[in-house]
């Protein structure tokens, strides 16, 4: 039996689908993969990629922290942010990159390193999903919903 | 004469752009209700699923040593002061929402008894708080119609920070609940210390947790805070919206009415006007004749 997978946010509802074989979650202790009929288990997330597979369709998603539950095949996924490949936007990422980078370099007296350097580690999460997909499909990476 | 006609005509055209006012703030108002109760419900799924989880996590929490529970499960013996988020809107004309609220927070703070620190959210509760000198910690206004969830996190964080250095012993929010679009109910509920919510159904999954337990927990927590003030600030906004809606329908057709009255007060002046001018004519002419 396939899993079924719900990415939620306190936000909105980012992601609901059926039939999903596979799911690459950057876990807490480590990267970890869900395949049907998993124990059940809840753990935190760690901001990253994360993949769904259904056959040879794969959809990256850049999660920044949260948890993930698995119970009976279902996976509900928790998110403090998420979003898909498509609705990535490109040049605010590398905007946010550049920004913290540069406030990374400088060092100054009060600027929180560890605020800054999850900034900079959220915006290479995003570039990185964004970048895979633009490969995969060779499609220019666009303002969401093109 | 004349002078009076037009003193009436004068208030009719004011009345009526009066009126398409209210009746645009009214179509305002309703869409930005309807916006505010689609994003209440879009989190609904995340509050559900979270509320689930830590029920399950509660289950297990009587075993804990009270001692070494998270700080924000902690409940004190005796509370002796209170904290309170107080969420109003910021700007007014949505008929009797914010006094409404107000008095609750009034009578709430004269019923516990006890000295309230309050974080305000919106300008007309944190008015109304200054103006009654009560103790507040912090204000939020200007929040808009369409709040993120990171806008909203900042409240939260100020009232977990004086619950956890022991400034209050209990936290309340108050806020306006929406029931429907004509009720809007003030609703007072205890976020801290939180009180897990009670497992619906008793389904006996014995999940893995990673790292373990009580980080789970403790990371979980403050996210089941955020998300309930974060719901209840978009309730609030819903309810102001719908209040204002209301108020502007009512205050448009007050004004349609009285356009009619006055109309129709007009009509009669100026018919009243023609007669007497006319008679002014004939008898005018009538002594011509008679001359």
């Amino acid at each position: 039996m396939p899993l079924t997978v719900d990415i939620v946010t306190a936000e909105r509802l980012v992601l609901s689908e059926e039939g999903v074989d596979e799911i690459v979650a950057p876990g807490i202790e480590g990267e970890l993969t869900v395949l049907p009929m998993h124990a059940p288990l809840l753990t935190m997330i760690k901001p990253g990629v994360m993949r769904i597979k259904r056959g040879n369709d794969e959809t990256d998603m850049a999660i920044t922290g949260g948890f993930l539950e698995v119970r009976d095949d279902r996976v509900t996924i928790l998110a403090d942010a998420a979003e898909r490949a498509e609705e990535i936007d490109v040049a605010r990422a590398e905007e946010a990159r550049r920004r913290a980078e540069q406030q990374l370099e400088r060092r100054e007296a009060d600027v929180d390193l560890a605020r800054v350097s999850a900034e900079l580690q959220k915006a290479l999460i995003r570039l990185k999903v964004a970048e895979r997909r633009r490969r995969r499909t060779g499609t220019r990476p666009g303002p969401p919903g093109v | 004469m004349p002078g009076q006609l037009r003193t009436i005509r004068r208030r009719i055209r004011s009345i009526q752009s009066t009126a398409k006012i209210t009746r645009a703030m009214e179509l305002v108002a309703a869409s930005k209700m309807r916006r505010a109760q689609l994003n209440a419900l879009a989190g609904r799924p995340y509050a559900e699923k979270m509320r689930f989880v830590l029920a399950d996590l509660a289950e297990t929490l009587p075993l804990i040593d009270p001692e070494a529970r998270h700080p924000l499960l902690r409940q004190t013996e005796d509370p002796q002061h209170i904290g309170l988020i107080f969420i109003t809107p910021d700007r007014g004309l949505a008929g009797g929402l914010p006094s409404t609220l107000n008095r609750r927070v009034a009578q709430f703070i004269v019923e516990s008894g006890k000295s309230a620190r309050a974080v305000a959210v919106g300008r007309k509760g944190r008015d109304f708080l200054r103006r009654t000198r009560q103790e507040v910690i912090a204000e939020f206004t200007g929040i808009g119609d369409n709040p993120t969830y990171a806008e909203i996190r900042p409240v939260t964080q100020v009232a977990i920070q004086e619950f956890i250095e022991g400034n209050v012993d209990e936290v309340y929010l108050i806020y306006s609940h929406f029931v429907n679009t004509v009720v809007q109910r003030p609703e007072v509920f205890k976020l801290l210390p939180v009180e897990p919510p009670a497992h619906a159904e008793t389904l006996a999954v014995d999940y893995i947790y990673e790292p373990d337990r009580e980080t789970v927990l403790a990371e979980l927590l403050p996210r089941y805070i955020e998300r309930q003030v974060y719901e209840a600030t978009l309730e609030a906004i819903a309810s102001e919206q719908s209040a204002r809606m209301v108020a502007m329908r009512n205050a448009t057709e007050n004004a349609n009415d009285l356009m009619k009255d006055l109309t129709l007060v007009y009509n009669k002046a100026r018919q009243e006007s023609i007669t007497s001018e006319l008679l002014d004519i004939t008898g005018g002419v009538e002594a011509l004749q008679k001359a």
